[in-house]
């Protein structure tokens, strides 16, 4: 489903980024890096207008000619970037954000171990297992 | 269709359109025939619109965009709808969008015919949204309806498999790109624009991609500029522009003019290319997408390196590359970094080139082959036999990294000349093994400010840990500004006084406030192996360096271990790290933290100490002398002189070995001592020793015990210091008196003689005590062992020094006698003499002490000298109890006489006449005595005087009786009433207290004799005896003057006979009742 997953640190360094292994991995990082751009301009529009009752969804990033990026920001400023195939048009919304909602609850496993250093890249085999099997429904 | 007859409108009063077209919704069939759903549609928003009903107009065209969208994706998806057969055609006409016009009739007749292609649909149905947006004021939703447009057709052509020339879409969406902006343009002012660039920036990119993928595609970005193969291709191209647009002929800056003139020339191409560009970047500037404005920037960059303009490249690579550093972004630093290496080569900046490909060298997210490319390059470079000035100096940081730092010995702190290794663990991130010719480390050196003991310093001084840790991040590109800088070093500081130590103030003090209050965005940039260009580094040439010729580095840990230069005491500071493979040169700037250690000197130490505690004076015993060299190199021929003294002769023996141990404790050698006694000094040779080592060796001393009056004259020593007898004084340890022995020592490193003090201890205390009956004299010793040791005593001697006639007879019966531990040992000799006893008898006791269980030959001799005074007994004492008249016994309650005889039996002696007689007018020498009779236990009542005066003729056998009467208060043998005898001095007496023959001698030499004579005796002699002679004198003469006083006798000056006497006293009456009950 997704070509792309990653989580980014508050201070915007890749926590965790996978691609699928067939396309250039290095074209992901670079698209990520660039969604952040969009995240902080989103976070701060929504942050002037509705104070900390905002949503964590982003939505979509920015589009482009072959892929979509999607956003998601948790309370503390965690980015997670789910970057999807254009082609793959039966992706509604919802599912997206189902996608962040499993994301963010790994996630929040991830932070919940006790033998996890907050800060350092997530080597979690159980989020690994997640990220996978999100990217494998594409097939 | 027969809803195609009935018109589907409803107009409401309020001129609202209500739509009832169920029909529509099952639309499968409309399209199928020529579409005619479709127009019906189109008919129904042109209504709308004519009705100004654009919102409603907009809707119209929505909806048929979607239902389109959802064919196109069922047919993708294997729907077979054969009427999309025609959108599946070959494009051959890519000529963009087209906006000027209200309604494009051209492309509305050619979706009517049937012969419109899936590009020319959706730019027709674009083309009337974005009329009808205008209409509504709402250009923003253009540009980003357009792009959303621009993906999808490129999506749809891909997803029905529509064969296009490569190339056609590129041009189709940048065409349609710059309209979409033309027309938006031409609708807005350019304040409003500026304002909302952040809609129309996906567009202006998006329109530089495709023209930058154009370029590459014709051949126009290469340097060699386009072959006749991409000639071809461009002519292609630019045929299925078709004709440019009549709308816009007269306009200069067409799209379709722009993109017909990038094509045409290389200079054309860069020009729009970069004019695109940079209008990108500049818009996403304005609106702080800067990640978004240096992805475009990395573009233009790769664009200049294929123009082979490497210089222009490198300004946009390392502005990308800083963001991906502090982003901690490592693939795209990587891959970046390779883009930047490639520069730099290209533009022959060795250095920078050099650095980066050692970051790259040890990138772990290259491959094995990339990295060893890079290292090789470091190598080859390095290989090349230049002159010096060639020399490249790079940051350490990326080729290796120290890791940890080792001190052998851990203290880090030796003494001057001693080795000190240094282990360092670097941990090499190359891809090979690296020989290094030379490793080394500067070192700042501080000399020591507290002088060269250092030692003794040494607690104040904060520790230096023997091992430092260095800290890096594990991954070379990790999330080096999470960290959130570097932790705080603080560090508590005092200030005391000077003068008195006081704390004045106290507080915490940052150490890196210069690493911890940078500012955010440079954190972690300067130290990291991330950093773009490698740190100002700056060699700091010591003379004094840590090195390591030849070394191979391996790829991972390293040990690499130095010998640390150790010559001049003071604090050493490891400062920086180089390593040196040719040509280049690593350089860590700074270890931190900081690694020090120290290097002392120390003065050499000549300490005594006794073998065994505690020494004993008077018994020969071993003590260990213990040399610390120091600094100092004992040399063959060095000697220490001791200066002898008579108290302490050292021994001389034959089997003196010295010891020599190293620093650690270990015999390193051991040699016969030379010892060699003069008169003066004995010289003891030692052999030839290294600096910092001890050297040990015994000697056998002997204290003589102090004798007592013996007062040898002040002399003076080799060195010409006044010799200080040895005092004794009491320890407060032991009941033992102490005697401090001072060794004066002169060493040969020293112009000064060492002073060292020995305590011994005198095992024995003596007392001594005149005894008396009668006339016949005796004199008591009594030896009390003091120390813990048995002794025995042999030859126990006394012996009289003035007066030969006097004769001591011993009634010790032993010749040997044990003394045990914290015994007495008591010895008798009676005094016999044939003419005159002297008043006084200079004694010398003298016994010789060995310690148990030893040969005779151990016996030591012990001296006691004392004097007795005033031996002569000069009157006795008798009396009697008479019972009363008519009596036989006393009777308790009856008076009784108590008879006092006081006889003179001696003639007066010289001293004595001088000293209180007084003559009276017959010429008759006469001495004033007062008696006195004192009960002390309530048997008697003195009825009556109880004392009273007598005059005593000087003469022998002089008697006067005194009669007293007493009364008994008990019946039974009482001992008699004590009778005390007293001097008495009359005011008038001159006192004449005869100066002390000691009373030269120290005060306090003789306080230990003094106490044997304290027991109430003597005061005024004992007080005579003073150094304050004239002080005490004066002070006697005023008592004297101002009233007449008694004086007691020395002991045996006086024999009282009637000590112990006893009385045999009856009860009053016999008239005591006895009642005996018997029941």
């Amino acid at each position: 489903m997704a070509v792309c997953i990653s989580v980014i640190a508050k201070e915007n360094y890749p926590l965790y980024i996978r691609s699928v292994p067939t396309q250039n991995e290095l074209k992901f990082h670079y698209t990520v890096h660039t969604s952040l751009d969009v995240v902080e301009e989103k976070i701060s529009a929504v942050g002037k207008s509705l104070g900390d009752q905002r949503e964590l969804y982003l939505g979509l990033l920015y589009p482009t000619e072959d892929y979509k990026v999607y956003g998601y920001v948790t309370n503390s400023k965690v980015k997670f970037v789910i970057v999807v195939d254009s082609s793959n048009t039966s992706l509604r919304d919802n599912e997206i954000r189902s996608m962040f909602r499993k994301l963010h609850n790994s996630f929040t496993d991830v932070m919940c171990n006790p033998f996890h250093t907050p800060g350092d890249t997530i080597q979690s085999k159980a989020f690994d297992g997640i990220v996978s099997g999100m990217m494998v429904q594409a097939g | 269709m027969e809803c195609q007859e009935e018109k589907p409108i409803i107009y409401t009063m309020e001129n609202k359109p209500i739509v009832t077209c169920e029909c529509l919704v099952e639309g499968d069939q409309w399209l199928v025939s020529e579409s005619p759903v479709y127009l019906l549609k189109e008919e129904l928003a042109f209504v709308f619109e004519m009705l100004q009903q654009f919102e409603d107009a907009l809707v119209q065209y929505d909806e048929l965009d979607a239902l389109f969208t959802q064919y196109v994706l069922n047919f993708g998806a294997g729907d077979t709808a054969n009427w999309l057969g025609s959108f599946c055609a070959p494009v051959n006409n890519w000529s963009g969008l087209l906006l000027r016009r209200p309604i494009d009739m051209e492309k509305r007749d050619g979706i009517q015919r049937g012969e419109a292609s899936l590009l020319d649909l959706r730019s027709y149905l674009f083309s009337r949204q974005c009329t009808l947006l205008i209409f509504l004021l709402r250009p923003w939703e253009v540009t980003q309806r357009a792009l959303e447009l621009l993906h999808n057709c490129v999506q749809e052509l891909r997803l029905l498999e529509v064969s296009v020339v490569e190339g056609a879409l590129d041009c189709w969406v940048f065409l349609s790109c710059l309209e979409v902006l033309h027309r938006i343009e031409g609708c807005c002012d350019q304040a409003q624009l500026a304002a909302n660039c952040s809609h129309t920036v996906g567009l202006w990119a998006y329109a530089t991609d495709k023209l930058k993928s154009l370029g590459e595609l014709c051949g126009l970005v290469s340097e060699k500029g386009p072959t006749s193969e991409d000639l071809n291709r461009t002519v292609d191209l630019l045929a299925g522009l078709g004709d440019e647009r009549p709308e816009t002929i007269s306009s200069l800056q067409s799209p379709y003019k722009k993109l017909k003139e990038a094509l045409s020339s290389v200079e054309a191409f860069e020009r729009h290319y970069l004019e695109l560009s940079h209008a990108a970047m500049e818009m996403y500037r304005a609106i702080s997408r800067l990640r978004s404005a240096r992805l475009v920037g990395k573009s233009l960059a790769e664009f200049y390196m294929k123009k082979g303009d490497p210089e222009k490249a490198e300004a946009f690579l390392q502005e990308a590359l800083k963001s991906y550093v502090s982003e901690g972004w490592s693939l795209p630093v990587t891959h970046t970094r390779k883009q930047i290496a490639e520069c730099q080569k290209l533009l022959g900046r060795t250095e920078d080139y050099l650095q980066t490909s050692a970051m790259l060298a040890g990138d772990a997210n290259l491959t094995m082959e990339e990295r060893k490319h890079f290292c090789q390059e470091i190598l080859t470079f390095a290989g090349k036999s230049e002159d010096q000035s060639d020399k490249v100096t790079l940051s350490m940081g990326v080729f290796s990294q120290l890791t940890r730092l080792q001190f052998q010995p851990a203290t880090a702190s030796v003494h001057s000349g001693a080795v000190l290794q240094v282990e360092i663990n670097l941990r090499c991130l190359m891809p090979v093994s690296v020989h290094i010719q030379q490793l080394a480390a500067s070192i700042h050196f501080d000399l020591e400010r507290a002088g060269t003991n250092g030692r003794s310093k040494g607690a104040a001084r904060q520790t230096i840990p023997g091992t430092v840790e260095f800290s890096h991040d594990t991954s070379s590109a990790g999330p080096s500004s999470s960290s959130g800088g570097p932790p705080l070093e603080l560090e508590e500081i005092q200030d005391r006084s000077p003068t008195d130590n006081s704390l004045n103030s106290t507080g915490v003090v940052c150490k890196n406030t210069h690493l911890v209050m940078r500012l955010p965005e440079s954190i972690s940039l300067p130290d990291t192996p991330n950093c773009v260009s490698p740190p100002a580094v700056t060699l700091k040439e010591g003379a004094q360096m840590l090195k390591v010729q030849d070394v191979t580095l391996e790829p991972g840990n390293n040990s690499i271990t130095f010998t640390a230069p150790s010559g001049q005491p003071g604090t050493y500071t490891l400062r920086q790290l180089f390593a040196t493979v040719g040509q280049v040169q690593f350089v860590l700037p700074h270890i931190y933290p900081s690694v020090q250690y120290e290097v002392y000197s120390q003065e050499p130490q000549l300490t005594v100490e006794p073998l065994s505690e505690p020494l004993l004076a008077g018994l020969s015993q071993m003590v260990k002398f213990t040399l610390l060299t120091g600094h100092y190199t004992v040399k063959k021929g060095d000697a220490l002189q001791l200066s002898n003294t008579d108290t302490m002769p050292i021994l001389p023996s034959t089997s003196c070995s010295a010891r020599i141990s190293n620093p650690t404790g270990e015999l390193v050698g051991e040699s016969a001592l030379s010892i060699q006694s003069s008169e003066k000094v004995t010289s003891i040779s030692l052999p030839a020793t290294p600096p910092y080592h001890t050297l040990e060796f015994q000697l056998e001393v002997l204290c003589i015990i102090p004798s007592g009056s013996d007062h040898p004259p002040n002399e003076r020593l080799t060195n010409g210091e006044v010799r200080h007898r040895p005092r004794s004084y009491s320890h407060p340890d032991t009941p033992m008196t102490a005697i401090d022995q001072r060794m004066s020592i002169d060493c040969p490193w020293s112009i000064y003689s060492t002073l060292l003090a020995l305590t011994f201890y005198i095992p024995f205390k003596t007392k001594h005590s005149l005894l008396s009956a009668g006339n016949r004299k005796y004199i008591q010793v009594c030896v009390q062992n003091m120390s813990d040791k048995n002794f025995t005593l042999a030859e126990v001697k006394l012996t009289e020094k003035q007066n030969a006639s006097l004769e001591l007879e011993s009634l010790n019966t032993k010749t040997q006698q044990l003394l045990c531990s914290k015994h007495s040992l008591f010895c008798l000799w009676e005094v016999r003499w044939q003419d005159d006893l002297p008043s006084c008898l200079q004694c010398v006791f003298s016994t010789n002490f060995s310690p148990l269980k030893q040969d005779v030959s151990a016996f030591k001799p012990f001296q006691y000298q004392f004097q007795l005074e005033r031996v002569t007994t000069l009157y006795s004492v008798r009396a009697e109890i008479l019972p009363p008249a008519g009596e036989q016994n006393c009777r308790s309650g009856f008076l009784c006489g108590l008879e006092v005889c006081i006889t003179r039996l001696t003639e007066p002696a010289e001293g004595e006449i001088a000293e209180d007689s007084k003559t009276d007018t017959e010429g008759l020498k006469t001495t004033k005595l007062m008696y006195e009779v004192a009960d002390s236990s309530s048997n008697w009542a003195v009825c009556g005087k109880s004392s009273g005066m007598v005059s005593m003729p000087m003469t022998a056998d002089a008697t006067h009786k005194v009669q007293i009467e007493v009364m008994p208060l008990f019946a039974g043998h009482l001992p008699f009433p004590k009778i005390k005898v007293l001097k008495y001095l009359p005011h008038t007496a001159a006192v004449a207290i005869q100066p002390d023959p000691d009373s030269c001698v120290e005060n306090d030499s003789l306080s230990l004799l003094d106490k044997a004579l304290d027991d109430g005796g003597d005061t005024a002699s004992i007080r005579s005896r003073g150094s304050v002679h004239s002080v005490g004198s004066g002070d006697q003469q005023q008592r004297g003057v101002a009233m007449p006083r008694l004086e007691p006798f020395s002991p045996g000056q006086v024999f009282n006979h009637i000590h112990t006497q006893q009385v045999l006293v009856l009860p009053a009456t016999d008239d005591h009742i006895m009642e005996v009950n018997a029941t």
